[in-house]
């Protein structure tokens, strides 16, 4: 199995500034971690290489300090990691970053399944998986809580729903955006933290890859952040009370008129 | 206190708190209350190679020493000394293999420990012999290609869990320590089995377990060193893991340290946080300055060892006796500081207390480790004259 997890490193706590002037995060003086829902991404992978052998390459854009995301995931096992990391790339919006991150795949060569995190903490959008599965024109399954079997080219999988979960199966290669459900993400061994504290990291930039420079970074982003603010707290609702329902209908309507909305 | 860690200590260090702090931690009363020895966790342990630090690389290990070793069980001993215990009880029962065995003794079992697929033991104590080791009456009798062993074994910690097992045994009681030898035994040897499940003050999850041998064939393979040299192959273990009992001592004290500290900043009476009192401030400034101080000199015996220093036995006790006494104090200190809150088993300093008593006696009452640095003492002011 050819496996390929793509990890974000995100600010490491919610109470994080924003600029003003771009309507973005202000990220200097913020401590980073691996987005955690990656962490169950590449958890998976990890089962998934446990029980069928193969090679996990995981791929991040971001700055050059993203370096430190790659590394971690070195240390619990990961075979390769490639960071994607150009000034060109800076700025981008989901449909950008999955732009890029699916050429980088491309770049990579024969690939079986991809595995991402159901979306990142800061960003919360849940976009770039599917978004990276569109542009590579590979089916995807969202929110997988569970790889039952991989065999003869295809994938099983679970996928939960609000009320339970469907049961999907896949052609291989295909992308699955993971939950936490697949398992409690493993500690790193001292072996393969040493490993990763020594490893070079290998680093493309827009040059490395076959891209139409408008598609990346801020030119090839579409969305426009126009402002962030917290939602206005809303009062909480009024309970019309009554003995019988439909007394409530009368005092329901009543206080309809009493405010001049009937 | 910057203790100048090489690179690789200090991500043995790092990976061991973090391993005590989201895994074991939030686990410690649950294993504590069911006294169920904690499998899920030694299996962390040994997938993050922590079993494999004091073993030399040609057998499976990393190619640390006693130093690497007591960093993984200062941390551990933060969060439960229980789990601490067991990860250490597989040292004692290996290292007796490491120090005094074969290559091809080394090659059959070191690998295994290194790995933490299978646990070591070590086999000392009975009944009726405590501080005493050399009153021991397990019976080894050689016999052709074998040895048979007869008797029981008392409080051995790993005991029915671990798959290897170093056992001392006398070929000649009337000899004393001259006529003891000791033996590898493995779990599933015929006439090897196991008697009573001890129920402890503290460290409860940990197993600490009767051995019974009944005609139990050991192949002569599995002679340790020479017959009639078990004695000192048990001091000679000792000395070397005495550090790790006093490295467990300086992380239950920390690990309580901690707790009060956290809870003198949070708890208010008399409307301050009682960490404001200069009552419990001072008793925080002893509790810190004695870890510190029990910390510094486990470290320098530890690094004495792997320097390879031969004569070790007086600063091995030091360590061992000063740490586990700070242990007692300062678990004591931080019951005291929860007040009412510690005594209960809702917060775990209570935990903390229990455990740290038996630091004062396993591997060496403090008694013993007095009698031996005295001893020492009186040697060298002799030599001297």
């Amino acid at each position: 199995m050819n496996l390929v997890v793509l990890i974000k490193q995100v600010p490491d706590t919610t109470d994080v500034k924003i600029d003003r002037n771009t309507n973005t995060l202000i990220r200097e003086g913020v401590s980073s971690i691996v987005n955690p829902f990656d962490m169950y991404a590449v958890e998976q992978a990890l089962q998934i290489r446990d029980e069928h052998g193969g090679k996990i390459t995981c791929i991040t854009m971001g700055p050059p300090q993203a370096e430190t995301a790659l590394r971690e995931t070195l240390a619990l096992g990961v075979d390769e990691t490639i960071l994607l990391s150009d000034r060109a790339f800076a700025g981008a919006d989901t449909l950008a970053t999955s732009y890029t991150l699916a050429k980088a795949i491309s770049e990579l060569g024969e690939f079986d399944l991809i595995i991402c995190g159901k979306q990142a903490i800061d960003g919360d959008t849940a976009q770039v998986g599917p978004g990276i599965a569109e542009h590579l024109d590979i089916p995807h399954v969202t929110y997988v809580s569970k790889v039952e079997e991989i065999a003869n080219r295809h994938i099983h999988v679970r996928r939960m729903t609000e009320e339970g979960y469907d049961v999907i199966a896949s052609s291989l290669p295909a992308l699955i955006t993971v939950v936490k459900e697949i398992g409690e993400p493993r500690m790193p061994s001292i072996r393969g933290t040493i490993k990763a504290r020594k490893a070079s990291i290998t680093t493309w930039t827009a040059k490395d890859l076959k891209i139409n420079e408008e598609m990346v970074g801020l030119s090839g982003s579409p969305t426009q952040v126009m402002r962030i603010f917290a939602p206005e707290i809303r009062p909480g609702g009024e309970i019309i009370e009554g003995d019988s329902p439909a007394e409530k209908a009368k005092n329901l309507i009543s206080r309809l008129k009493e405010s001049h909305i009937l | 206190m910057n203790y100048f860690l090489t690179e690789e200590q200090q991500i043995i260090k790092e990976l061991s708190g973090k391993i005590a702090d989201e895994k074991i931690a939030p686990r410690a009363a649950e294993f504590d209350e069911a006294e169920e020895f904690p499998w899920d966790l030694i299996k962390i342990l040994a997938e993050s190679d922590l079993f494999a630090v004091w073993v030399p690389e040609e057998y499976g290990g990393l190619g640390g020493g006693v130093f690497e070793q007591c960093l993984v069980v200062e941390e551990l001993s933060r969060a439960c000394a229980a789990v601490a215990v067991s990860y250490a009880a597989s040292a004692l029962g290996g290292f007796p293999i490491l120090l005094f065995g074969t290559d091809e003794q080394k090659q059959k079992f070191m690998p295994d420990i290194a790995s933490g697929s299978k646990l070591a033991a070590f086999a000392l104590t009975e009944p009726d012999a405590g501080s005493d080791a050399g009153n021991i009456r397990t019976t080894a009798t050689r016999n052709e290609d074998h040895y048979v062993l007869n008797g029981t074994k008392q409080w051995i910690t790993n005991g029915g869990e671990a798959d290897i097992y170093t056992v001392i045994a006398t070929m000649n009681p009337e000899k004393g320590p001259r006529g003891m030898t000791a033996f590898i035994v493995e779990k599933g040897t015929p006439g090897f089995d196991f008697g009573k499940k001890e129920k402890k003050m503290g460290i409860r999850s940990s197993s600490t377990r009767e051995l019974i041998f009944k005609d139990c064939k050991v192949p002569a393979c599995n002679l340790l060193d020479r017959e009639g040299k078990g004695f000192l192959i048990a001091m000679r273990t000792l000395d070397r893991t005495r550090p790790g009992v006093a490295a467990q001592a300086v992380g239950i004290a920390q690990g309580a340290l901690d707790k009060a500290a956290e809870y003198a900043t949070t708890r208010v009476q008399f409307g301050k946080k009682i960490g404001e009192f200069q009552a419990i401030e001072h008793m925080l400034a002893d509790m810190a300055t004695q870890i510190e101080a029990a910390r510094s000199l486990v470290y320098n015996v530890a690094w004495m060892i792997d320097a390879g220093e031969r004569n070790i036995s007086k600063a091995s006790a030091m360590a061992k006796l000063f740490a586990s006494d700070v242990a007692m104090k300062v678990t004591c200190d931080a019951v005291q500081i929860f007040g009412g809150y510690g005594y209960m088993r809702d917060y775990p300093v209570e935990k903390m207390m229990r455990d740290a008593k038996i630091t004062q006696i396993y591997e060496g009452t403090n008694q013993i480790q007095r009698s031996i640095i005295g001893s020492a003492v009186v040697k060298e002011a002799l030599r001297h004259k």
